[in-house]
């Protein structure tokens, strides 16, 4: 029996590029109050949100996606026909099938090449890094686009208190490439089902379809045990992250969270340790919470406002709605 | 070794300090967390994973709603130790 051929094994990945769409419209906490009978302190005390971005009803998930795509793609040093396979994780594109990553490879003009979107909701992006990752250094495939990209303003309840106030819409973009020296280190990545409706839908398109008074379904979440979740249980993965990259928090220039809630953000870096070298990333105060945009947005704007950054290790988490997460620590492009 | 229900109330007072900054002497028996200390229910989270530490408990998500007072709160960890 013959020996099967396969790609050449043992080489790298990094990331090459990065960019990303911001929302239009700054929608302050002044302009959410009323439904759920808040206050801007209230919003700013627990969450440190000032303006979530959202968009208009003009503008799709896939033009979000495009923009930050060929803004990724020129940062790589790279043209559309270049790519070679387009990652999108998403949760709020809308429709189940086809995928949005199928229809942006026609808008990019990328070729045919393999195209398809994941559903990890926040930790979307870390858990699509995690597949391009092992798909270019097993050879399989190259300059591969990842995008995190949500209009979470579609399913939200203006007067739900759990969790719409904090969301905003956007994309941010990667090219996951081959590479010499290591860029991206292995994923710490897993879920925990038992937490299955701990942030959830409030019903299903099913639902929808069989009775029509059903409401849109929007997202609620149990705040207080995604809180303990998000910090006590990601300060382990993010532990284990460091480990399997073989490094220690003084190594990192940048540790990137999920930007969910500022809270969680400022008592998962003190429960790291952090030194005061490592810069954190605390976009959502002006950005709101883009689930899985989240990482590529306030990575794009770490590296546009701390030039420096260039170059250094990252430590990246993403966790939300499964439960699912995944961490790794990547070389910034 | 159990700490004494007095040991959990001087302990849980510690912890509420450290959080929120109140004075530990502030943190009476009857006071409600929410309603008289004005801890919310992220601070709360913070101050019940630091319970579990100090008093080598656990105190699940779906028990925390129950602890509207520092005495329920007192009660459950002396409970929860001797279980």
């Amino acid at each position: 029996m013959p020996t099967l051929q396969t790609p050449a094994p043992n080489r790298f990945s990094r990331i090459a590029g990065i960019g990303g769409y911001r929302a239009e419209h700054a929608v302050p906490n002044a302009d959410l109050v009323g439904p759920i009978d808040s206050s801007d302190e209230w919003i700013r005390q627990r969450t440190g949100i000032v303006t979530r971005h959202r968009a208009g009803e003009d503008v799709a998930v896939l033009d979000m996606c495009e923009e930050a795509a060929v803004e990724a793609i020129a940062n790589a040093g790279l043209k559309p026909e270049d790519i070679g396979a387009v990652l999108i994780a998403t949760v709020t594109f809308g429709t189940p099938t086809p995928s949005a990553a199928s229809a942006l490879t026609t808008r990019l003009g990328t070729g045919p090449v393999p195209a398809w979107d994941i559903s990890a909701a926040c930790a979307g992006y870390c858990y699509a890094i995690a597949q391009a990752d092992g798909l270019v250094r097993s050879g399989t495939l190259d300059n591969i686009l990842v995008i995190g990209v949500e209009k979470l303003s579609d399913f939200i309840d203006p007067t739900d208190r759990t969790i719409s106030f904090l969301l905003g819409d956007g994309a941010g973009a990667v090219v996951v490439t081959s590479s010499d020296t290591p860029g991206i280190a292995r994923s710490v990545w897993g879920s925990k089902g038992e937490n299955w409706e701990t942030i959830r839908m409030t019903n299903s398109f099913l639902d929808l379809r069989d009775d029509r008074e059903t409401p849109f379904p929007t997202l609620r979440q149990d705040g207080p045990s995604v809180f303990r979740w998000a910090v006590w249980d990601m300060a382990e993965v993010a532990k284990e992250a460091l480990e399997a990259a073989g490094i220690e928090s003084k190594d990192l220039a940048a540790f990137v969270p999920h930007q969910a809630n500022m809270r969680i953000i400022d008592e998962l870096a003190k429960q790291l340790k952090l030194p005061d070298s490592v810069v954190v990333a605390r976009d959502i105060a002006d950005n709101g919470n883009t689930s899985a945009a989240s990482i590529p947005l306030a990575t794009e704007r770490l590296l546009r406002e701390n030039p420096e950054l260039h170059g250094g290790l990252a430590l990246q988490i993403g966790f939300g709605a499964g439960l699912v997460y995944a961490a790794q620590v990547i070389v910034l492009p | 070794m159990a700490h004494t229900e007095a040991e959990v109330l001087s302990g849980l007072a510690e912890i509420v300090n450290e959080e929120t900054g109140l004075a530990p002497e502030a943190v009476e028996p009857s006071k409600s967390f929410t309603d008289d200390l004005d801890i919310d229910s992220i601070s709360m989270m913070t101050i019940v994973v630091n319970a579990e530490k100090k008093f080598s408990v656990k105190i699940p998500d779906d028990d925390v709603k129950d602890l509207v007072t520092v005495q329920d709160a007192v009660d459950y960890i002396v409970k929860a130790q001797q279980a």
